[in-house]
């Protein structure tokens, strides 16, 4: 068995004119938590649907836990769990039978699918849950329900295609200190998401932008790489300023949130004097560092091929 | 106030779906091409070129000659030759042949004192063809030499007629055994059909298909539930029939078992293979109706087989309802065992494996 959980060379897959994912080489270790970062339709989905054997890739290859795909792809798929973007469970089932179903498929007998269940139903704190029908749950019960269901057969590696979409913030944080339990006992997570705070938590981040990898990296050391890029910009007039500072040539966005402006210069500067000497002169202007968030790195990395220098 | 911007609006987006949905579009045109052929082409009741036997006891020449006034009349057609009465009788059981023409061993005499030259053995479960076997009763007998003046006219016996199975003449008694093959036909093709289209269209199939379960455990385990369903819905309609309707029950209940598996097992598949050829519910509900409409039009349900062109019967010979209706009617009505109807039987067991086979291996377990 060799390090990494997941190796992918070349990764592509087309679907007909449409390049989905192009040319991706990702190598996961195990353990870890492993997050896709990425807008809709820059094709995270298709690249975990590659990787768990859903999909065959047009080219390129990816092992998963020593499983070549898509040729292993079945004994893989007792090893994996997977947890789907859209709610798969059966609505008309209750959050029991749903259970009960899936460990049948997994093989489980009868007593370790009992104790199996009442500890999922126990540790996702679905008890008082358990025979309403998933129809009628909460976006955040199901969710829950879901990732139970995807744990039950205890796999070595999760696929979580979004998993909190339809889930609010309280019921995200929760979310995440289970997936952090999941990793501490030895389970390599894969999530995809499109929020930044999400991202950030990941142990490792890829950044997905039109099928393309663009970066990789632990989520600090990305932020650290853009020190003295941004700039925070506060005063008033700033859409001017905006419309401004977007006709240089050394910003790369300027984004306004609140009574600030987000600042991503294509190079750091280390004097803030050098930046003020691009903003209209007649502005009374507080300017000061700022430290880049995960945005900014998701800026960086997904417009610089746009905006030629 | 009605807006007729606003009916537009909402016609015009009627049509872009229509137009994005092939199948719909298919169907409209389809049906009503599908309907007109089968009702103006293939359905007549007007029954002719009924299977039937001949057992000649007397040896005559007299024989002959009446047999080929019977054949001309092209009502029936003369499939095989038996020698007793016995032998035509288990033929007309095992639905070789609808009826049977006996002439007995004092033909001769019998056309010298203008008595009735013989006696038809009739299949009269099915009231459409026993009546037109029923108007040969009268028909004119032409014979050379020895009848009587006036005898074997227009308005005199020619022949007895025995009508075997349904005595009555009552329809029910034909209508209520077939009716177990339009109904399993319909609920059997759609339960299955929409069975993986309905987990395909809510997303449950790209969790089941991460999952270890193999194609075939899939289709198996979906279709064994339907099994009894199947079973439960032609026990109300011969359990109810016999007691409503008077149905009698001529055959063994182990053959009426095996059979109605056999059907319901085909049933299924066909609705199995459905399944993978739609994309949506609405999609595998169309294709269902599209193959519901010919098999119960053509498998002799509501008219008789017989009398459909040979085109079409060939075409009906393909649904599996053609074969069931053929194999529970000679249960229920005639008595027929398994032996009797090997080869409609084997025709459903194979159509079941043939299917099963094609529909596992449309049915991937991956998303491309």
């Amino acid at each position: 068995m060799t390090d990494a959980a997941i190796v992918a060379n070349g990764l592509t897959r087309r679907f007909g004119d449409l390049v989905a994912v192009n040319d991706v080489d990702l190598e996961i270790a195990h353990g870890q938590i492993y997050g896709f970062l990425g807008p809709n339709g820059s094709g995270k989905t298709t690249l975990i649907r590659m990787l768990c054997g859903l999909l065959t890739p047009s080219a390129g290859t990816a092992r998963a836990l020593d499983f070549q795909l898509p040729e292993q792809a079945e004994p893989l798929r007792r090893r994996i769990g997977y947890m789907t973007q859209k709610f798969s469970l059966f609505d008309d089932l209750s959050c029991k039978e749903n259970l009960n179903f899936l460990a049948r498929i997994y093989g489980l007998d009868n007593s370790q699918r009992q104790m199996r269940i009442t500890t999922l139903l126990n540790q996702f704190n679905l008890e008082p849950l358990s025979s309403r029908q998933a129809g009628a749950m909460s976006g955040g019960q199901r969710q829950r329900l879901a990732l139970a269901a995807a744990t039950l057969h205890e796999p070595e590696l999760l696929f979580l295609d979004e998993p909190t979409s339809a889930v609010d913030p309280q019921n995200r944080r929760d979310f995440w200190e289970t997936l952090f339990d999941l990793s501490e006992a030895g389970t390599t997570l894969l999530v995809s998401t499109h929020y930044m705070d999400e991202a950030e938590r990941c142990h490792q981040l890829a950044i997905l932008d039109n099928g393309n990898l663009k970066t990789q990296g632990v989520p600090a050391d990305l932020m650290g790489a853009l020190k003295g890029r941004v700039i925070d910009v506060q005063g008033d007039g700033l859409r001017a300023v905006r419309q401004q500072l977007m006709t240089s040539n050394e910003v790369l966005s300027a984004a306004q949130q609140g009574d600030r402006l987000r600042v991503l210069l294509k190079k750091p500067v280390q004097d803030i004097g050098v930046f003020k000497q691009w903003l209209p002169g007649d502005q009374t202007l507080h300017c000061e560092p700022a430290k880049a968030t995960l945005e900014d790195v998701f800026v960086e990395t997904t417009q610089a091929d746009e905006t030629p220098c | 106030m009605l807006s007729l911007r606003r009916i537009n609006a909402v016609t015009l987006k009627e049509f872009a779906h229509m137009s994005r949905d092939r199948m719909t579009f298919g169907m409209i045109i389809m049906i009503p091409l599908v309907q007109l052929l089968l009702f103006g082409y293939a359905i007549n009741t007007m029954v002719r070129d009924i299977p039937i036997g001949v057992v000649d006891l007397s040896g005559s020449a007299a024989a002959r000659v009446i047999t080929e006034q019977v054949r001309v009349s092209q009502v029936v057609d003369i499939v095989a030759t038996y020698n007793t009465p016995d032998a035509a009788e288990a033929a007309i059981v095992a639905g070789e042949i609808r009826a049977a023409l006996i002439f007995p061993e004092n033909l001769p005499q019998r056309i010298a004192s203008g008595r009735t030259v013989a006696q038809w053995l009739v299949d009269a479960s099915d009231t459409m063809v026993s009546s037109a076997l029923l108007a040969l009763r009268s028909m004119p007998l032409r014979l050379e030499a020895g009848a009587p003046p006036g005898a074997y006219s227009a308005s005199t016996p020619s022949f007895e007629m025995a009508l075997l199975f349904n005595p009555e003449r009552r329809s029910e008694v034909n209508i209520v055994p077939g009716l177990t093959a339009v109904v399993l036909t319909m609920t059997m093709i759609l339960f299955t059909s929409l069975a993986l289209v309905r987990e395909r269209e809510r997303g449950n199939m790209e969790l089941l298909i991460t999952t270890p379960v193999l194609p075939l455990e899939l289709m198996i385990g979906k279709l064994l539930p339907y099994v009894l369903v199947g079973c439960v819905q032609v026990g109300i309609i011969l359990g109810l029939g016999g007691w409503i309707f008077r149905i009698p029950f001529a055959g063994s209940f182990t053959a009426l078992a095996g059979v109605t598996l056999a059907f319901i097992a085909a049933s299924l598949t066909l609705g199995l293979l459905i399944s993978t050829l739609a994309r949506t519910q609405l999609q595998a509900m169309q294709m269902t109706i599209f193959v519901l409409l010919p098999s119960i039009l053509l498998s002799g349900f509501m008219f008789p087989y017989d009398a459909m062109p040979e085109a079409a019967q060939y075409i009906a010979e393909a649904f599996p309802a053609t074969h069931y209706i053929r194999l529970v009617r000679g249960v229920v009505l005639r008595g027929a065992d398994a032996g009797h109807m090997l080869p409609d039987i084997l025709w459903l067991l194979g159509f079941t494996a043939l299917l099963l086979l094609v529909a596992s291996a449309r049915f991937h377990k991956r998303l491309d």
